[in-house]
């Protein structure tokens, strides 16, 4: 499709591609989009909080709604704007890294997309109906089962929705990798991103399985008066906390190991050498995501678990730290002695390094379970937690952008703009959250609305509210420079950066059908290989010939439609019965999409020789 | 396209190493159904429960065992993947199975 | 272009359910999928582990439970793992109409399963007394085997959606996959069962 053709192309047509596209490029952009959204809406609730704590006694806003800003903040960022925006990138480019046209499901691909968005927007549609939830993004029962009105209902519904469209392209990434790799694309020659990806998505299916039952637990004690955690008949609430966790500390690892392969494919390009102990980085991989199954309970070390466990929690916890160090030094390894290009990509990447490291310095200080009865729920560890998830996941995204945008849009991102939104944001970041690190060992607990003058904690709140908004000057710059380089960007080739994976083998952006033969790969980083070795250009594998695509479809769209229906359904039939039409409907809706996907044969269409033979490379 | 040429016919010899196959299944089964009846009669019978819940825990694990790699062919190649990714839910059902058991504080 | 996907014992591929790249994905698909579900299952099963006892009071597993029909519901379900190891037998030999019979037959135990299930619970809730709502134990019993249920009823009307589907059209390389990937969750859904009876049931009688 040439780019004049797509100008013309009414609004509404485009429209109505992107709702019923089943293209992996496609769906990456649209989690992009909508994780950017959320982003924005998770940052301006942040600056709310910190507004509210810029001064001891401030009533900025009232103490309830101080609440529902911590849970929805907490809650966005974490499932609504990083984890998404990840899997957005994942969808994007592993395909294009393995050499593969499309995932292997591109049918669940899409309808996980929506499952996303869709509880995204129930979560934010409480905010309008009575009132947001407000027992913490980490919802600890009995809390979150005597919170009054329907807020932790959202919480419960909207999660559950996003969840299953996450645990959804969990599947489909892994037998994308496991299955559609190119000739010659062995595991061990497989980039670093795109094992991450796969490690990923080994820990999202089994994460994700532990919050689906916490949130079932969750929602039949409130909507249909089970006993879970009602300690009057028995319950037990402790189970919420190991469900919780059981989910929430391998997502955290969810969240860093696509961070690590971003910077394992930028690193390596702007330093002009290869990764650094490229096994050793697989393997440590590996052996991050395994420890992450085995820590959960170093978050509840102050419940009171007993010794034992505590302690065999706080080992685990800081094994971690050795494989995280193993990466840590790769990198710099991979820097040293190369010809280092810096650019806003590689700023990014930069400060993610020591930033990073202070946040996995302070981890291991909170791992060792006798010194976290000081820690716990104090600012360090708001702290800790935001060194690791800003200054690793957020500067990993950041990075990425710069990065991949060329290849994604077309147009290279304008690198002033870039500078100034890094150093705006760098310097920001570390003045919100340093500080915080000797607010909270000063006392100061997380999650509370006010603090008192004169307590010592004034003048760092001010420098941390100072911060924020840095940080938010930072982000408006990215906004403008991209809206900037859709209008006037540069137009980006296929490999601007000199690259060396497959993705910048192919124009950017790609065809819709990405590679017109499969390529041939011969090693690790195999596009550096043919420029070093060859002529600069892929071998073929395969004779040029027609190719198989799937259909779109809008069935994905509207199976969440009915899902959507259903959770409003079960939010309010405990208010009044009628409301179980809509669970009623919406199931059948979503049911009928379901029976119509199977029943309808459906098997794709084929790209002729003629058509391929037409189109420009 | 591709399913047209890497095919075979059914022949005779496919068809007897299809019927070994089915004859491994069925005394699989019935493994599995002695297996069950040992386990209910155990717990019919009231021997002591020291002893009866370490023997039906290990009877289903190996009722489990033959189900997987019989039934669903996880024994036969072309499974590693599947086998890694049931094993690591395994894993992890095992620490579940423990934390439940032993560390939900009251 | 015409894609032959019928299946005639000419062109029978050794295993039609893994022939096509689609069949190849969906029989991955679905294995990492119930990796996933096993840890679902995990879940229920450390949560029923953990509030077993807290009766509050109401009935307790020794009050409820009995031998004889837990033990038909393992029997029936067991056979139709076996029936459906029969089908997919005679898909390999490329047999439609024994294979239909087969997974017939397995609907049918399912189906009888799921009466005696159904049959169960209203004993204990008429009987007993024992609900969803009576205690932590109560609570935890019912979400974990009915969550096993109902993979029992989604699987029963995937089975029959797939065998009305597909009634007259025969075994083809476009469906052989999608039959297969019923086995595998239908054995799976006996996996989780082996537990149920062993963990809830037999357990629970003995302690
Ligand atoms: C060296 C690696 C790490 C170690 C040893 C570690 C250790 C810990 C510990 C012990 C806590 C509990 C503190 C408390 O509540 O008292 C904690 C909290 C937290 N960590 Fe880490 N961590 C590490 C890396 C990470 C990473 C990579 C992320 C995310 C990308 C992360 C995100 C979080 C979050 C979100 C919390 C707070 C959860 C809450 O209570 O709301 N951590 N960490
Ligand atoms: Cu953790």
């Amino acid at each position: 499709m040439s780019n004049a053709a797509t100008q013309k192309r009414a609004l509404s047509a485009v429209l109505w591609d992107y709702l019923t596209t089943v293209d992996h490029k496609k769906v990456g952009i649209l989690y992009l989009i909508g994780g950017g959204f959320f982003f924005l809406l998770g940052g301006l609730e942040a600056l709310i909080i910190r507004i509210q704590l810029i001064k001891p006694e401030n009533d900025f806003i009232s103490a309830g709604l101080y609440n529902e800003m911590i849970t929805m903040h907490g809650t966005t960022m974490i499932f609504l704007a990083a984890t998404p925006l990840l899997f957005g990138l994942m969808n994007y480019i592993m395909p294009l890294q393995i050499g593969a046209r499309d995932v292997a499901f591109p049918f669940l691909n899409a309808l996980g997309f929506w499952l996303f968005f869709s509880g995204g927007i129930l979560l934010n549609c409480s905010w309008f109906l009575g009132g947001a939830p407000d027992a913490g993004w980490t919802a600890y029962a009995p809390l979150s089962i005597q919170s009054p009105g329907h807020g932790t209902d959202f919480y419960v519904m909207g999660l559950q929705l996003s969840g299953a469209g996450t645990l959804m392209s969990g599947i489909n990434f892994l037998v994308t990798i496991v299955s559609m790799r190119a000739p010659g694309m062995t595991y061990m020659r497989m980039p670093l991103f795109t094992w991450t990806t796969f490690v990923t998505s080994v820990l999202t299916l089994f994460a994700f399985p532990a919050l689906t039952v916490g949130l079932f637990l969750l929602m039949f004690d409130r909507m249909f008066g089970s006993a879970f955690f009602d300690v009057a008949l028995g319950g037990n609430s402790v189970i919420w906390q190991h469900l919780f966790w059981i989910f929430g500390h391998p997502e955290v690892y969810i969240l860093i190991l696509p961070a690590f392969g971003v910077f394992s494919e930028i690193l390596p390009t702007f330093s002009k050498k290869r990764l650094f102990g490229y096994s050793a980085m697989v393997f440590a991989t590996f052996l991050i995501a395994f420890l992450g199954f085995m820590v959960w309970a170093h978050h509840m070390f102050t419940v009171g678990l007993g010794p034992v466990a505590n302690s065999i929690f706080a080992v685990a916890t800081m094994a971690i730290a050795v494989p995280t160090g193993i990466k840590i030094f790769n990198w710099l390894f991979t820097m040293w002695g190369g010809s280092i290009v810096i650019n806003s990509a590689m700023l990014w990447a930069l400060a993610f390094i020591p930033s990073f490291t202070i946040g996995g310095m302070t981890g291991v200080m909170l791992g060792s379970n006798v010194a976290d009865y000081q820690y716990h729920d104090s600012y360090f560890v708001v702290a800790h937690f935001h060194y690791v998830i800003v200054g690793g996941v957020v500067f990993a995204l950041l990075a990425a952008c710069h990065y991949w945008w060329p290849k994604m849009f077309g147009r290279i991102l304008h690198e002033g703009m870039g500078k100034l939104a890094f150093w705006t944001f760098f310097i920001g970041f570390h003045l919100t959250f340093f500080i915080q690190h000797f607010l909270g060992l000063m006392g100061m607990p997380r999650r509370y609305w006010v603090f008192l003058e004169n307590q010592g904690l004034d003048t760092g709140n001010l420098i941390s509210t100072i911060g924020a908004f840095f940080m938010t000057f930072g982000t408006l710059v990215f906004l403008v420079n991209i809206v900037y380089t859709a209008i006037k960007g540069e137009k980006a080739p296929a490999d601007p950066w000199d690259a060396r994976t497959l993705e910048w083998t192919i124009a950017s952006p790609p065809a819709f059908y990405n590679f017109k033969q499969l390529p041939l790969v011969r090693g690790l980083d195999p596009l550096w290989i043919e420029k070093t070795e060859g002529n600069g250009k892929m071998t073929p594998a395969e004779p040029l010939d027609e190719i198989h695509m799937p259909n779109g479809s809008i069935l994905p769209l509207i199976m969440t439609v009915g899902f959507f229906t259903a959770s409003f359904g079960f939010i309010y039939q405990t208010d009044h019965k009628a409301w179980l039409i809509a669970v009623y409907a919406g199931m059948a809706l979503a049911i009928g999409c379901m029976v119509i996907r199977s029943l309808k044969d459906d098997h794709g269409f084929h790209i002729s020789k003629e058509e391929l033979e037409r189109e420009a490379d | 396209m591709t399913e047209n040429t890497s095919t075979n016919k059914i022949n005779s010899f496919q068809k007897e190493k299809n019927k070994d196959e089915m004859r491994k299944q069925i005394i699989t089964f019935a493994l599995m159904i002695f297996f069950t009846m040992i386990a209910f009669f155990a717990v019919g019978m009231g021997i002591s429960s020291m002893f009866v819940i370490p023997l039906i825990l290990i009877l289903a694990i190996v009722q489990v065992g033959f189900q997987f790699y019989y039934f669903m062919h996880m024994k036969d190649k072309g499974h590693e993947f599947p086998a890694l990714l049931i094993f690591g839910g395994i894993w992890v059902t095992f620490l579940v199975g423990v934390t439940f058991v032993t560390i939900i504080w009251w | 272009m015409s894609h032959d996907h019928s299946l005639n014992p000419k062109t029978m591929p050794e295993d039609p359910a893994k022939a096509t790249m689609e069949g190849k994905h969906k029989f991955l698909g679905l294995w990492f999928f119930l990796g996933g579900e096993t840890v679902l299952f995990a879940c229920f099963f450390g949560t029923y582990l953990a509030l077993r006892n807290s009766t509050a009071g109401g009935p307790t597993s020794q009050d409820l439970f009995g031998l004889d029909l837990v033990f038909l519901m393992t029997v029936l379900l067991l056979t139709s793992s076996l029936t459906s190891v029969y089908a997919m037998y005679h898909m390999k030999n490329n047999d439609f109409k024994k294979m239909m019979l087969w997974l017939g037959i397995t609907a049918l135990l399912g189906f009888g399963f799921l009466a005696l299930e159904i049959y169960e619970f209203a004993h204990y809730i008429s009987d007993y007394g024992f609900t969803f709502r009576s205690s932590a134990f109560g609570s935890a019993f019912y979400t974990l085997v009915g969550f096993h249920g109902g993979h029992v009823v989604f699987g029963l009307s995937w089975l029959i959606a797939l065998m009305v589907r597909n009634a007259k059209r025969g075994l083809n390389l476009y469906n052989a996959p999608k039959f297969n990937t019923f086995a595998l969750y239908w054995h799976f859904i006996d996996v989780v069962w082996v537990f149920i009876f062993t963990v809830v049931y037999l357990m629970g009688m003995v302690s």
